[in-house]
């Protein structure tokens, strides 16, 4: 049985707002992570705030500017279906349909996909890890083969969302209400690596939420995939997962986004690669080069080196296929 | 749990089986109306319900709508299988990896493991129990027992809902679309093969009206 808790239900989000303010409260939105959490005791709560009656934040509103406005609550299978987000963003789609199992993704959402915990199993176990205010990452000397290859410092996480490297290769942002009002964050700049804050996963502070993901509008001729590799065929986590968003102009690269999941604490966008992408002619040579630079700066752990060729092998495929597609 | 016993509107005993339950579900104890929606358009108050105390809620399970006073921690499992005596519902790992509680919720399969019953207020919930047709199976349960497609039986009311919602969003669904839909649901005895091949006649069954 979970813990015990109080329960308020936002009638908006200032109420929701004025809700987390008070003690720890936390929010509950598809409900999937945060009851997990709570019954695995990673953190305690007084208080769940529950967003589900915010109705405007449920909707999927095209902008003025031609991009597209994804309320936090829009459900992972809404997501996944949406015809505007299948046409003109389909790694999001994409990646979407990839995350958990048809029940979760029925409940799950967006927001809560993007501000999830960490699945690692000393996090998620009985570890006071220094994600959690202790003083060691027992994945280091441990059981690390899901662990990071990239990014870590001090913690080993890896980010467990789809749809955040999607996000990320699309340009998309936040949209954050709080007490201080709203405010909106790329989403690249959305996810707090250990380096910074090893007790943060997101840059939202006391009392705020995360109301909307606002896409821009998508570019002219911008091809666009995600691609997942797990362990278990049915669903599980990513051990490995590329979001890529190309354009090409007469045969060359001219934009390049390359963003990874399974690889980092957080997603982890592959800026030197995508530099080195860009002018190149798209094809199996330029994706040749653009794996082995993915992967450069790879620092695995003990059990997880496995994870190095698996990502060299997919960015190649990956950035071959959608060069001639 | 006896003090949350005394609290909630259903007067059944947890020593029922689930037929008596049933008859006595239908001689109106519990249920307030027998139609429409509610909660659904309600205004969503701000209210706050402290851990620990009970508050009344209706749900709307197989049709029927039930009273009663929850926690605020209470999952609709907890609701459905000790409070209401809905046993068909399982609890398996009791943390969304399983599937033995998938339910209906507005006709999407869901985990009642991981929704709050103060979260299934306003929307239809539906169980294997809700799938019978007066004393006959439906079209899911029917093509399970034809195709044998369990061996221990503990998974198979999850998968049948499983099953329930892929042919109520997809009428004619391929092989790939049945592992799809059936994949949030594990069978330790590993009976996938037969589940598939009864999924595929339950929508034969279905689209013929053979049931």
């Amino acid at each position: 049985m979970t813990p015990g808790f109080s329960y308020r239900r936002a009638a908006s989000i200032k109420d929701a707002v004025t809700g987390l303010s008070e003690g720890n409260g936390r929010i509950l939105a598809g409900g999937t992570d945060l009851l997990g959490c709570l019954r695995d005791s990673v953190f305690t709560t007084d208080m769940v705030v529950s967003i589900t009656g915010i109705k405007e934040l449920k909707r999927i509103d095209e902008t003025p500017g031609g991009g597209l406005s994804i309320g936090a609550l829009a459900t992972i299978t809404e997501v996944s279906e949406n015809p505007v987000i299948r046409e003109r963003y389909p790694a999001l789609a994409q990646a979407a349909a990839e995350v958990a199992s048809p029940q979760l993704r029925n409940q799950g959402t967006l927001g809560g996909n993007l501000c999830q915990k960490p699945r690692c199993w000393y996090y998620r176990g009985e570890f006071h890890c220094l994600r959690k205010g202790g003083d060691r990452c027992y994945a280091v000397a441990g059981e690390n083969h899901y662990h990071c290859i990239f990014g870590g410092k001090g913690c080993y996480i890896v980010h467990p969302s789809d749809t955040a490297p999607a996000l990320i290769a699309y340009g998309a942002e936040a949209t954050i209400a709080g007490p201080a009002g709203m405010r909106k964050v790329s989403l690249e700049n959305f996810f707090v690596p250990p380096a910074k804050d090893v007790t943060k996963e997101t840059v939202l502070e006391a009392g705020e939420i995360v109301t909307a993901i606002v896409l821009p509008p998508p570019l002219a001729g911008l091809k666009s995939f995600y691609r997942k590799i797990r362990s278990r065929q049915s669903w599980d986590f990513a051990l490995a997962g590329v979001a890529l968003a190309i354009r090409t102009s007469n045969g060359r690269v001219t934009d390049a986004r390359i963003v990874l999941s399974g690889a980092a604490p957080i997603p982890w966008r592959l800026v030197d690669a995508e530099k080195a992408l860009i002018g190149k002619v798209a094809g199996p040579d330029s994706a040749k080069h653009t794996a082995a630079l993915s992967i450069k700066d790879a620092q695995p752990l003990k059990h997880n080196a496995y994870k190095i060729p698996l990502f060299k092998g997919m960015i190649e495929e990956e950035v071959a296929n959608i060069s001639q597609a | 749990m006896s003090s949350d016993e005394d609290n909630h509107a259903c007067s059944c005993g947890k020593g029922l089986t689930r037929r008596q339950f049933l008859t006595s579900a239908g001689a109106g104890a519990l249920i307030v109306t027998a139609s429409g929606h509610l909660g659904k358009d309600q205004e969503v108050s701000a209210a706050v319900i402290k851990s620990g105390e009970g508050t009344k809620i209706t749900l709307l399970i197989n049709g029927k709508q039930f009273q009663m006073l929850v926690e605020p921690r209470w999952s609709l499992l907890h609701v459905l299988r000790e409070e209401l005596g809905f046993t068909a519902t399982k609890e398996g790992c009791g943390r969304g990896e399983c599937g033995a509680c998938t339910v209906l919720i507005d006709g999407m399969p869901r985990y009642a493991c991981m929704t709050l019953a103060v979260e299934a207020e306003g929307v239809e919930i539906t169980t294997v129990e809700g799938l019978m047709r007066g004393e006959d199976l439906g079209p899911v349960q029917k093509a399970f027992v034809e195709h044998d497609a369990f061996q221990c039986g503990y998974c198979t009311p999850g998968q049948i809902m499983a099953v329930e919602g892929l042919l109520r969003k997809e009428p004619d669904p391929t092989v790939e679309q049945i592992r799809q839909g059936v994949s949030g649901n594990l069978c330790r005895c590993g009976a996938y093969t037969h589940i598939i091949n009864a999924a595929r006649r339950a929508a034969e069954m279905k689209k013929s009206g053979a049931v």
